[in-house]
């Protein structure tokens, strides 16, 4: 079990490795740098060549791509150009938020499809079952930065009920409705998307599971319905498990655009930041940190499935 | 005494909306408490679908059952769910024929033995397993301790078959269902089950349906045959008599296509064409297309159940005729 984490922990370094060298690349090829976003549009040549030499960035690319590897490896993320604070500091500021709205929307996203997907599944060709494919398919095909925008017209222009955008301060208090208050539109809007999808995962799921031999026995053997429904889930949530850890992946690194609607400061907003100001250590050290996330909760998710699953024991 | 079980005219359509498939048709039987009847028959006969008719496991949305199932003096067809749940594994419980996929995966094969044990004796979880441990003792499981900790794929095929048994017979059942127990298990391990079940039953004194295409089983198990065939029991008797003396083709074709007592250089007698088409029933005897002995009047209506002689029943015009006279 532990030499598995191991490896698992392992093999996230050439994945870490190849996604900043992809990334570090890919910031090179678009046009524009950031000096440009620093100085005036009328600066002499000779500030714009100082200011290169101040970051480093008129030496070729390796040399920079690999003096910034090496002080990353001593835990030096470099320091924002836009605001000049430590990168390591700005990461850790958002990466909390990021976490919260992410964590949150894929709780409340599981909770809801889970349900909705064990009731289609259970009963799979009824109306139920279509108007929840419905659902799914609806919430999965909905842009969800268009629905934060509707939503967002509908109850804080319109209604006034809830807060457009931000958090209420510094830090997060969950038994403050004020904190709590700004996080219900973005999370509806960021769980629409998993909704869809892990639903249509349970349901297909369950209904195969409700086919196997072993829920005849069950009934067979005189359980009630609740428990024959209740060896089902069990069955069926390995590969729901997997989806959700996905998603959550997916949230962390892909909510930019739901993060700039609601300018929730988060990484997403961190990075759409860094990217319109081609702020270069931000958008390395944030990509970074998300793909060694990404694979942590993949690492977390093939756990807890094969403590559910006896099959898939890891070894 | 009362006979145990007593099914009349069971019949048991499966229906989609395009269509509507008589997959068990005018089925009579009953059985005495202690007896042992094996139901021999192709695939398809119909063997499985009455064995769950009986504990009403078919999907109730996709089939249909007909006339009466009386089991223990209770109308099976008429109970609601709770009686339903009290009958089954109570009173009737079954064993499959693929002990792999009829455990749960994901759980220790003892906490399922425990749940049933617990559920329907109202004792606790730990109580339950202690059953369970008494179960896999008597079942002949091995380091018995050890196995109720274990998963289903942690079991060889063998054990789990033990186990799925230890599982059915948890709640002291009157009456076991084994839907072809040992047909999925190599030869050596089918004979160890068999003999197992054998003396369970004499044991525990249940009374055992045994769904079979072997005709080998059949006899070394059963006291009583009923042969089907398409939906239908075309022949039943006392195993001693029916593989003897057999009344019904289709039964002689059965017993003339086994390996066994066969000089080896001979090549196996086949009963000739393939079983019928459930959805397309020929109107007479459904055995006539494939029977050497068919008469012309085989194909106007099927023939009546009739009874040679005291415990024989057979469903041919052949039978009845007075050409016969030996059976009369």
């Amino acid at each position: 079990m532990f030499s598995y984490v191991l490896r698992r922990l392992l093999a996230a370094v050439p994945i870490a490795l190849g996604v900043s060298m992809v990334c570090f690349g890919l910031v090179y090829l678009a046009p524009g740098d950031p000096v440009q976003t620093l100085l005036p549009p009328d600066a002499d040549a000779e500030t714009v060549a100082q200011l290169k030499r101040l970051y480093g960035l008129d030496r070729p690319l390796a040399v920079q791509y690999l003096s910034w590897l090496g002080r990353v490896l001593s835990g030096d993320f470099g320091r924002s150009i836009a605001t000049g604070r430590p990168v390591a500091e700005e990461i850790a500021r958002s990466l909390g938020n990021t976490v919260l709205l992410a964590g949150l929307s894929v709780v409340v996203a599981f909770s809801v499809a889970f349900a909705l997907g064990t009731i289609a599944g259970r009963r799979a060709g009824s109306w139920l079952d279509r108007c929840v494919t419905g659902v799914a398919v609806v919430g999965v095909s909905v842009p969800n930065y268009w629905l934060g925008i509707v939503l967002v017209i509908v109850f804080a222009v319109e209604m006034m009920a809830l807060p457009a955008s931000g958090m209420a301060g510094d830090g997060f208090d969950p038994t403050s409705w004020e904190h709590l208050k700004h996080l219900v539109l973005p999370v509806i809007t960021l769980s629409m998307i998993p909704v869809g999808i892990i639903a249509r995962t349970t349901r297909s799921a369950v209904s195969e599971v409700m086919n196997q031999e072993f829920v005849t026995t069950l009934r067979a053997n005189g359980l009630p319905e609740w428990r024959v429904l209740r060896h089902a889930l069990k069955n069926a949530l390995p590969p729901v498990l997997a989806v959700m850890g996905l998603q959550f992946g997916t949230l962390m690194g892909g909510s930019i655009l739901v993060e700039t609607v609601f300018s929730w400061p988060g990484s997403g907003f961190l990075l759409s930041k860094a990217i319109l100001t081609r702020d270069v250590p931000v958008l390395q050290g944030t990509i970074l940190v998300l793909a060694l996330i990404f694979v942590l909760t993949n690492l977390a998710v093939d756990l807890v499935q094969s403590s559910v699953d006896p099959r898939i024991r890891r070894a | 005494m009362q006979p145990l079980v007593e099914v009349e005219d069971l019949s048991v359509d499966f229906v989609t909306r395009e269509s509507r498939v008589r997959a068990v048709n005018g089925v009579s039987f009953s059985m005495m408490p202690g007896e042992v009847m094996c139901m021999l028959g192709e695939s398809g006969s119909g063997k499985s679908v009455t064995m769950r008719a009986l504990m009403r496991l078919l999907p109730p949305k996709r089939s249909e059952i007909g006339g009466r199932i009386r089991i223990a003096g209770q109308d099976v067809l008429a109970m609601d769910d709770r009686a339903l749940r009290r009958m089954r594994g109570g009173v009737v419980s079954m064993i499959f024929q693929e002990p792999m996929t009829a455990f749960d995966p994901v759980v220790r094969v003892g906490d399922q033995i425990a749940e049933v044990v617990a559920q329907h004796r109202g004792v606790s979880r730990r109580e339950g397993l202690r059953r369970a441990l008494e179960l896999f003792d008597l079942v002949r499981i091995p380091s018995a301790e050890r196995r109720l900790q274990a998963y289903p794929h942690e079991l060889s095929g063998g054990l789990r078959q033990r186990a799925m048994i230890a599982l059915a017979l948890s709640c002291e059942p009157k009456l076991l269902l084994a839907d072809e127990p040992t047909t999925a298990l190599d030869a050596t391990v089918q004979i160890q089950v068999l003999i197992l079940l054998r003396s369970l039953q004499r044991e525990l004194g249940m009374s055992v349906v045994f769904v079979t295409h072997d005709l080998g089983v059949a006899a070394e198990i059963a006291d009583r045959v009923a042969i089907m065939y398409a939906g239908r029991i075309v022949e039943t008797g006392s195993v001693r008599e029916v593989l003897r003396s057999p009344l019904h083709p289709y039964t002689s074709g059965l017993l003339g296509s086994t390996v066994h007592d066969q000089p080896r250089d001979r090549a196996l007698e086949t009963i000739p064409g393939a079983p019928p088409d459930m959805r397309a029933l020929p109107p007479g005897c459904s055995f006539a297309p494939r029977c050497p002995q068919a008469l012309g009047e085989c194909a106007s209506g099927p023939p009546p159940a009739v009874s040679p002689a005291p415990g024989r029943v057979a469903r041919c015009l052949r039978v009845a005729a007075p050409q016969q006279p030996e059976y009369a």
